[in-house]
């Protein structure tokens, strides 16, 4: 199995990696480039942790092969912070108290940035669509939901 | 700090060599060359869970997406709606002529998994895929989809009509490489619904999925033509054909839907699965069916 040199910008910073062709996104981050905030939890594309964004769209990364990403920008939870400020979205969910294990929340984080990208004042109704790909077992969704309400106001 | 020894996660997906042709010629040659141990690589949403349980054992990917065309979406006054086959479903769903005529194609998708696999998800692929869970199939099939398949001895179409053979099989052969969908431009006045029964409303596959659609039509008795196609309760997906020709035929009236609601669970051969008993799906196929042509014939009659 040969090695694909791929070259890719992950949070803003120019990367280049060898990967094997069966090697994903997701395992690319975590054991290549060491950024273990995304994380893996079903491999089947169904719970949504390992969601990160290439080029502005949200993807679950245990469902693409890294090689595939050649040229792409990676956005992963690490990126989210600008200027050492954490995301509106994440104060939000702090101040809402949405954490509590927070193994889905890098997903969760990844997944309503981009929602707010795409629509910054989302109805509930479309809150709750964006993140039918973002399972959390502990805290629930209510808190998650009204966190994002709270970040699309600010 | 970056490691190098590439530690496995699990599961992990086995070994194979990923390929990347720049031409359809060069595509349908490795796939010929490998048949047997070689797939065309879309998004990948089925491929990666079929490689991981170990259903499926490839020992080469051909990623088709970078092939000139297979990223066109485009939408014609005459031809109608052009999908190329590395098209996600999210571009189909946005693109502004999908939304405009065909809503229950957007529907049908918004139903398939969550956002962001729908960011790698394609039409193509789940047609290609032939499950008769695929939530996109129903619709295309109502609206006499037909596919555009590239091959070494030329190009040819298929009909989604005769395409599929049984659950995973299709028409295409070794080194066929679908490069887009054509759906023809929707009838005038069409309405149509796609309701989908699952473990959960997020995400699950479908228990039974129901797609109808109905446009006026004078040259029939009813003044309406309806066609219903059902998912999950066949080995392939399946339209009951007899539902056009009974709510075509005769005056349409609630006694005359459920008869056509009980003639689709008399069509349909359920299996027993993880989600469903065969005899529910039965009984579910009805009761949907019976919705789905209701809500169909009403929306047509408020027009």
């Amino acid at each position: 199995m040969a090695l694909h040199r791929i070259q890719l910008t992950v949070n803003d910073e120019l990367e280049q990696v060898d990967v094997p062709s069966n090697m994903t996104l997701l395992a690319m981050l975590r054991e290549k480039l060491t950024l273990t905030g995304t994380k893996n939890g079903c491999s089947t594309g169904e719970c949504g942790a390992c969601t990160v964004l290439i080029n502005g769209e949200p993807v679950n990364s245990c469902m693409i092969l890294a090689v595939e990403c050649n040229g792409a920008q990676i956005t992963t939870v690490e990126g989210l912070p600008q200027d050492g400020k954490l995301d509106p979205i994440q104060d939000a969910l702090i101040e809402a108290g949405g954490v509590q294990c927070g193994f889905c929340i890098p997903g969760v984080l990844i997944s309503s940035r981009a929602l707010l990208d795409r629509n910054p004042n989302p109805t509930e109704e479309e809150i709750r669509l964006a993140l039918v790909g973002n399972l959390c077992r502990c805290t629930g969704y209510v808190r998650i939901i009204e966190a994002v309400k709270q970040a699309a106001r600010t | 700090m970056k490691s190098d020894s590439y530690v496995t996660a699990h599961p992990t997906l086995p070994k194979f060599d990923y390929i990347k042709p720049s031409s359809l010629q060069e595509a349908s040659q490795l796939l010929i060359e490998h048949s047997g141990e070689a797939r065309p690589l879309l998004g990948g949403t089925d491929i990666f869970v079929r490689m991981r349980d170990g259903d499926w054992e490839d020992k080469y990917l051909i990623d088709v997406k970078a092939i000139d065309g297979l990223n066109d979406l485009s939408y014609d006054s005459t031809l109608g709606l052009t999908i190329g086959a590395a098209v996600n479903m999210n571009r189909v769903s946005d693109f502004p002529q999908v939304r405009e005529s065909y809503p229950v194609l957007v529907e049908a998708i918004k139903s398939v998994a969550s956002y962001q696999l729908r960011t790698r998800a394609t039409i193509i692929g789940n047609i290609c895929n032939a499950s008769p869970a695929g939530d996109t199939i129903g619709v295309c099939m109502l609206l006499d989809g037909v596919l555009n398949v590239f091959s070494d001895s030329g190009i040819r179409q298929e009909p989604l009509k005769d395409f599929f053979q049984g659950p995973g099989e299709t028409n295409l052969q070794p080194g066929d490489i679908v490069t887009s969908l054509q759906l023809p431009i929707p009838p005038n006045g069409m309405v149509g619904k796609y309701y989908k029964l699952g473990r959960n409303k997020a995400s699950d596959l479908s228990i039974v999925g129901v797609t109808a659609i109905g446009y006026p039509d004078p040259e029939l008795v009813s003044g309406f033509r309806i066609k219903l196609a059902l998912a999950s309760v066949a080995p392939v997906p399946l339209e009951v054909t007899e539902v056009e020709t009974l709510l075509g035929n005769a005056k349409i009236t609630s006694q005359r839907i459920e008869e056509a609601s009980q003639t689709a669970m008399g069509a349909c051969t359920p299996i027993d699965d993880v989600r469903a008993s065969a005899r529910y799906r039965k009984l579910m196929v009805k009761n949907l069916s019976k919705k789905v042509l209701t809500d169909v014939f009403s929306a047509l009659n408020d027009r």
